[in-house]
């Protein structure tokens, strides 16, 4: 099996036109992939986010991280990028949006696509991937343990982070939800609620909550991984994006 | 968890961040996921100057223990210092 891939830093359009760092996995192989957009947590564009995408390239898709923190702070580490970035209030939905339309359409317009694309995004990039795929024509999205798409962060803090799940209505394509027992954002109890919205919009969703799991259970580089969880997560992924975007 | 939980106060004093020291313009404090601490979840601290860009920092991420006590010993300092100083 041919299996070389590569991987590089490039810039891609983002929201307002604005030219943003992205890291780019893909096959080298010959034939047409499946194009995913890998949402970064809120500690940043970091290792572990840019290992992820490499692994979606291994298992033949092409892969694009956008720098969501590039325009607070280029060229800076990705700690630093994330306190700024908190210091001025997160990432805000208009511009999520857009970066990753940005990327989006870079994926599609790769010689090697076949023309489908989806989202993935773990913790607050799990909110930004539902908000993604209720806002712009997608193939598939996973949101891994996404806080806040249903309940409100507590008054007074200077981020900008409200409840969506009154987008459900529009989301453009199937959604796996990815979800840890133990976790408080999102608690087993708003995950339940989000289930519900989208049963009742009529959209397809399938939802997986692991026992002994919390919250960030595939981040084998802090003590809430849970190897059990996450590999059975990555095996649901695969299985969800090979229907619908691979081939 | 993500708290998402941040307090953001206007600061006056200096740090010393990886360049050297640098004047401080505000602090972030926030109970979220450490970078490097080993614990799921730490008091942070990042004391910041943005006017100098984002490499302007200075950080902690500390033990809800840890910051506690810190707290304390600050109160403390500060309450001992003779009058007319503060």
């Amino acid at each position: 099996m041919y299996d070389v891939m590569m991987a590089e830093t490039i810039s891609i359009t983002g929201h307002g036109g604005d030219q943003i760092e992205a890291y780019l996995a893909r096959p080298l192989g010959p034939g047409r992939y499946g194009g995913v957009v890998v949402i970064h947590h809120m500690p940043g564009y970091d290792e572990g986010t840019k290992e992820i995408t490499r692994k979606f390239a291994a298992h033949g898709y092409l892969a694009l991280c956008p720098n969501l923190h590039y325009r607070e702070a280029p060229g800076a580490s990705p700690d630093d990028a994330a306190a700024a970035s908190r210091a001025q209030g997160g990432v805000p939905d208009d511009r999520l949006v857009g970066d990753v339309a940005g990327a989006v359409a870079f994926l599609r317009a790769m010689p090697a696509s076949n023309g489908k694309a989806g989202t993935i995004g773990y913790c607050s990039g799990g909110r930004q991937s539902f908000l993604a795929a209720c806002s712009l024509p997608l193939d598939a999205a996973v949101d891994c343990y996404g806080a806040f798409v249903v309940g409100s962060p507590p008054e007074g803090m200077p981020l900008k982070v409200g409840p969506i799940v009154h987008l459900a209505k529009d989301l453009s394509c199937p959604l796996l939800g990815l979800f840890g027992d133990d976790d408080s954002y999102p608690s087993p109890d708003q995950v339940a609620e989000l289930d519900k919205a989208l049963t009742e919009a009529g959209k397809p969703h399938e939802f997986h909550s692991y026992e002994g799991a919390g919250h960030a259970f595939f981040n084998v580089n802090r003590p809430s991984y849970r190897p059990e969880a996450a590999m059975d997560g990555w095996q649901k992924i695969w299985d969800f994006y090979g229907r619908y975007l691979a081939g | 968890m993500c708290t998402y939980l941040t307090e953001k106060l206007a600061v006056e004093g200096s740090g010393k961040g990886a360049a050297g020291w640098f004047g401080l313009t505000e602090a972030t404090v926030y109970f979220d996921h450490p970078q490097h601490a080993r614990a799921e979840h730490t008091l942070n601290i990042d004391f910041l100057n943005p006017g100098q860009g984002a490499s302007a920092r200075v950080a902690v991420e500390l033990t809800a223990g840890s910051a506690r006590a810190l707290a304390a010993a600050i109160e403390s300092a500060l309450s001992s210092v003779p009058p007319g100083l503060v």
